[in-house]
């Protein structure tokens, strides 16, 4: 088995991973090298996005991702999104709306919406449902995820009038 | 498994050279998926092309539509790239889901050429050409010689899907897909019709429906010799023999996701609805 040293920048901060086997994704990486388990994992096949993260600009499967390819670039989890024991507006929005059930859907879900809230603050239903389409939520608790995609738009707006 | 991460193309080509039979890693949405379930060697050589300059973007040189390999289903679904080739376009959008598209690439769909690829019926009614890159040189394939069967193509060991050459062509263009749902989808039976009114021809493309994607020759002649161009109209009649041989074309198989009979009904319903969108319908 080939080992591979390399260097991922997760949350702003820079980690070693050394030993690992090369066909290791990100998810997996994250999870049980960097101790950042807020990523799920459900499918690992890209189906249910769970495991959504950041890299750069963009919200991609972390399962999906060779993680010895992911260097060079800014990777943010759901732990990242907002500083340590405070929420981003998304969290809250969550919260209020009680869309959080099992939970397990929930941190890819605040990743995917975090990126949509910043691209497009004013989204119609349609650019919502679209945009997290890849975020399966096996409870069904879809009308209260919409709600709370409003509410955490809304405040969005607030704060960047 | 060993990993290079090709910073240019010369870089991936070299790495090519010495290891020719390497798997090659773009967007990741395919080979991943083999790689977490353990269905590779271990001493597989894999290359990373995901961040090779040369093979970004998409740029239109004089008549022809140049798209590189690593053009993302994301870049594909923005209305720049819409206005171009809105087929193409349309087709990419309906790519497993946003986090998918952000990764995955057009020269992926055609590295793992399956059956139900959604760029491929779009890229074959296209008359796209495939360009291929080794250590030794470059040669062009079209896209229906390009790709050989089931998850097979002719790029051979240490050859790399570079370039997706696009003869313009100025028509309606349409792309259409069979699923269960509209989300995270692998097509059932896939469409495309492309007209090009300059030269008087409707292109239609068949995905889903066979091992690879396929031009049915009968049907696009009917149609072209029929239409009405100068009013931008067809008959009822027309409409519905180029359904009835859209379908007879098509080569489908029973599967998980649907049946033979179901999928070629489904091509000729698709086949007149394009084509009715695409000309107006005579009234009797």
């Amino acid at each position: 088995m080939t080992t591979n040293h390399y260097t991922l920048k997760v949350n702003g901060k820079e980690h070693q991973v050394a030993d690992a086997w090369a066909g290791e994704s990100l998810l997996w990486v994250l999870r049980e090298r960097l101790g950042l388990p807020g990523a799920k994992n459900a499918c690992e096949e890209g189906e249910c996005g769970s495991c959504s993260v950041r890299i750069d600009d963009e919200v991609v499967c972390g399962c999906l991702v060779l993680a010895a390819t992911a260097v060079d670039c800014e990777i943010t989890t759901i732990e990242g999104l907002a500083p340590e024991g405070e929420l981003v507006d998304v969290q809250e929005a969550f919260i209020e709306a009680g869309a959080v059930q099992c939970g397990f859907c929930t941190p890819g879900l605040l990743v995917t919406i975090d990126k949509l809230l910043e691209t497009n603050n004013q989204p119609d239903d349609l650019t919502v449902r679209e945009a997290i389409s890849g975020n399966l939520c096996r409870c069904t608790g879809y009308g209260r995820i919409l709600e709370a995609v409003n509410l955490a738009a809304a405040k969005r707006r607030e704060a960047t009038s | 498994m060993s990993i290079t991460i090709a910073r240019s193309l010369d870089h991936a080509l070299t790495t090519l050279h010495e290891n020719p039979d390497a798997l090659i890693l773009a967007g990741g949405t395919d080979l991943m998926v083999q790689i977490n379930r353990g269905y590779l060697n271990e001493l597989s050589t894999v290359i990373a092309v995901n961040r090779i300059p040369e093979l970004q973007g998409w740029k239109q040189q004089d008549d022809t539509l140049v798209l590189g390999a690593g053009l993302t289903y994301a870049e594909m679904e923005k209305s720049d790239f819409a206005a171009v080739a809105p087929a193409l376009a349309q087709a990419a959008r309906t790519v497993g889901s946003p986090q998918i598209r952000n990764a995955g690439t057009l020269g992926g769909n055609l590295g793992t050429a399956s059956p139900a690829g959604d760029t491929l019926p779009v890229l074959a009614a296209l008359d796209a050409v495939i360009c291929l890159r080794s250590a030794q040189g470059a040669r062009r394939l079209p896209i229906l010689e390009f790709i050989t069967g089931v998850k097979n193509n002719a790029r051979q060991p240490g050859e790399l899907i570079e370039e997706v050459h696009i003869p313009a062509a100025q028509g309606h263009q349409e792309f259409c897909k069979i699923g269960p749902r509209n989300a995270m989808v692998i097509s059932v039976a896939s469409l495309a019709l492309i007209v090009d009114q300059q030269n008087k021809k409707v292109r239609l493309g068949l995905g889903t429906v066979g091992p690879v994607p396929l031009r049915p020759a009968e049907a696009e002649e009917h149609l072209s010799t029929n239409v009405n161009w100068a009013a931008n109209t067809v008959s009822a009649a027309t409409l519905d023999q180029f359904s009835t041989l859209a379908a007879a074309a098509a080569r489908p198989i029973d599967d998980h996701r649907g049946t033979a009979a179901y999928r070629r009904h489904a091509i000729g319903v698709m086949a007149r609805r394009t084509a009715a969108r695409a000309f107006t319908e005579e009234t009797a």
